[in-house]
């Protein structure tokens, strides 16, 4: 007898596999996924609205409380696009000072992608030497900043510190430990069998779906797609400092791997050329407290891929408008769609392989007054997404 | 067979029960609505340098399991259900350790429009330990006086100063 219903799967938002809130339901036929839903929003907090409430300063460190683990690239775009309505720069000490920490928070958020990832997999002993091994780059930054996340180094017009020979000296034995440990990973999973069975060809987005979906960073450069910030429109010391673009063609989940792991040795090149030619200089300049009317765009490459500000001033001391776009938000519609197929068990893997964050991407909340809160399916957010734009 | 609490053999189970408790507490952790700062935190906490589960602090995923409640970031308003579920699925006795900022007073999102508040206005909460994100120290330290106060038989109300762990 064929039967219509459908076994659903709820997941979450607490549980054991990832430290976020965020539902998912997977209906499931037997053991493989027919169809996957997401539910975001429990970590909505109303920052965008809130900003308006705050001047640009204390903007700076609410912004960097978007996301624990990406905290230097929000800052950053938001003190580049405020300078940019300032119509002031950086000075350039500031500027590769700047980017020096985005590479370093790189690497914190590529190691502890790398473990939480295998932890996944239930592969418990790489997330143990991974963030083993990341104690060394949160050490470096403390010593730089002061604090292990949350770093605070920006400043609207600078950076609040400079980097010492001590640092320097600090940071590159620091990295001569990590390069080594990091070619340990590539070969582990690269190579090492069991991990490789759950990883090779699964998850699978060729390079045409990658484009569809618009999915950004890591996520899409393993699937062939030739997109970094960074490089496509180098922002800050960028210019002085080319990055090399790191592709896979694989596209599964072993190409996320490699191309996050491969991108580690980048930033590890980055950050000694960096200091080897970190430029003199004043790490400030002037910033007017009210910043002249106008809007702006400011795009920065965050660890998980293309970070989006938008800016509005109305040349008072609190900001207009300031929209984010962060690239979890991106990647979601592709792994609702890369699931089907695919094993329940494989799920958590999967899911892990966008590196996704949901303290970023919780955009929205429904409250209905009267009755209780309505749930709204991705189609349903989606379509009501294309009829808003379509009124206006 | 009926158990009252006053025969021997119900006291020698509260014993063990008791020693089991304090040697080997099993914890959640939800996230009501924080940066993700404390999370990575209490990560880094149980992994090799800091090794939580030394104490026999033990994560694990469902609340029915758990003695401990561990939660980050200032309650959104769609999380509060949520937090309020897993508190009430939690089995007596059970502790709450509010970690971060955002968790003791909403740190910066306070005034934020989807914000319900800290922690304490939706749960009781045990122990606070205060940092923006706290030091892995920190948690330890918040860990292990949770701890001894559950040896002094009760678990009374301890905040971890900044300087504590240092």
């Amino acid at each position: 007898m064929e039967t219509q219903r459908k076994f659903i799967v709820p997941i979450g938002p607490q549980h054991p596999a990832l430290k976020e809130p965020g539902h998912f339901q997977f209906t499931v036929d037997g053991e493989i996924v027919t169809d996957a839903s997401v539910r975001l929003g429990y970590v909505h907090r109303g920052i965008e609205k809130g900003a308006e409430n705050r001047n640009w300063t204390q903007n700076l460190y609410l912004f960097e409380r978007i996301c624990g683990i990406c905290s230097h690239v929000h800052a950053t775009a938001l003190a580049i696009g405020v300078e940019r309505l300032a119509g002031v720069q950086a000075p350039p000490r500031a500027q590769a000072i700047r980017i020096l920490m985005a590479e370093l928070e790189r690497i914190h958020s590529h190691l502890l992608w790398l473990g939480v990832a295998a932890h996944e997999g239930g592969f418990d002993t790489l997330f143990m030497y991974s963030w083993r091994d990341r104690e060394i780059v949160m050490d470096l930054l403390e010593s730089l900043s002061g604090n292990r996340v949350n770093y605070s180094v920006n400043l609207i017009g600078g950076v609040k510190f400079d980097v010492e020979d001590k640092h320097r000296d600090a940071i590159l034995r620091g990295l001569d430990t990590l390069e080594e440990r990091t070619r340990h990973y590539l070969n582990v999973v690269t190579t090492d069998r069991t991990f490789l069975a759950r990883t090779r060809g699964v998850g699978t987005m060729s390079r045409n779906q990658a484009e569809l979906f618009g999915t950004v960073g890591p996520t899409a450069r393993a699937s062939g797609v030739a997109r970094d910030v960074r490089v496509d429109a180098p922002y800050e010391a960028y210019t002085l400092f080319p990055v090399n673009l790191v592709t896979d063609e694989g596209g599964d989940l072993m190409a996320r791997f490699v191309v996050r792991t491969k991108e580690l040795f980048e930033s590890y090149r980055l950050i000694r050329e960096i200091l080897d030619h970190l430029p003199s200089g004043e790490l400030t300049v002037r910033v007017p407290r009210k910043i002249p009317a106008g809007e702006t765009v400011s795009r920065v490459e965050a660890p998980r891929g293309e970070l989006f500000y938008f800016i509005k001033s109305n040349g008072g001391e609190k900001p207009e408008r300031i929209k984010v776009r962060t690239p979890s938000l991106c990647n979601w519609a592709s792994v609702m769609q890369v699931a089907v197929g695919h094993k329940l068990a494989d799920m958590p893997m999967i899911l892990s392989g966008i590196d996704p964050c949901f303290s970023c991407n919780d955009r929205m909340v429904l409250i209905n007054r009267g009755s209780s809160s309505q749930v709204w399916s991705w189609d349903e957010l989606r379509r009501y997404g294309i009829e808003y734009y379509k009124k206006l | 067979m009926e158990f009252s609490p006053d025969t021997p053999w119900q006291k020698v189970l509260d014993a063990v029960r008791r020693w089991a408790r304090i040697n080997s507490p099993w914890a959640i952790h939800y996230n009501s609505g924080s940066c993700n700062g404390c999370d990575i935190e209490i990560l880094a906490t149980l992994t090799p340098r800091y090794d939580l589960e030394r104490f026999g602090v033990k994560l694990q995923g469902s609340p029915r399991h758990a003695d401990i409640l561990i939660c980050t970031g200032p309650v959104t308003r769609q999380s509060r259900e949520r937090l309020l579920r897993i508190y009430e699925q939690m089995p007596d006795p059970k502790f709450v350790v509010a970690v971060g900022s955002c968790g003791l007073s909403g740190g910066a999102f306070r005034g934020c429009y989807n914000i319900v508040g800290d922690i304490s206005e939706v749960v009781p909460v045990d122990v606070f330990i205060p940092g923006c994100p706290p030091r892995p120290e920190a948690i330890i330290f918040g860990m292990v006086k949770l701890l001894e106060s559950l040896k002094k038989g009760k678990a009374e109300v301890a905040t971890v100063s900044e300087g504590a762990h240092a």
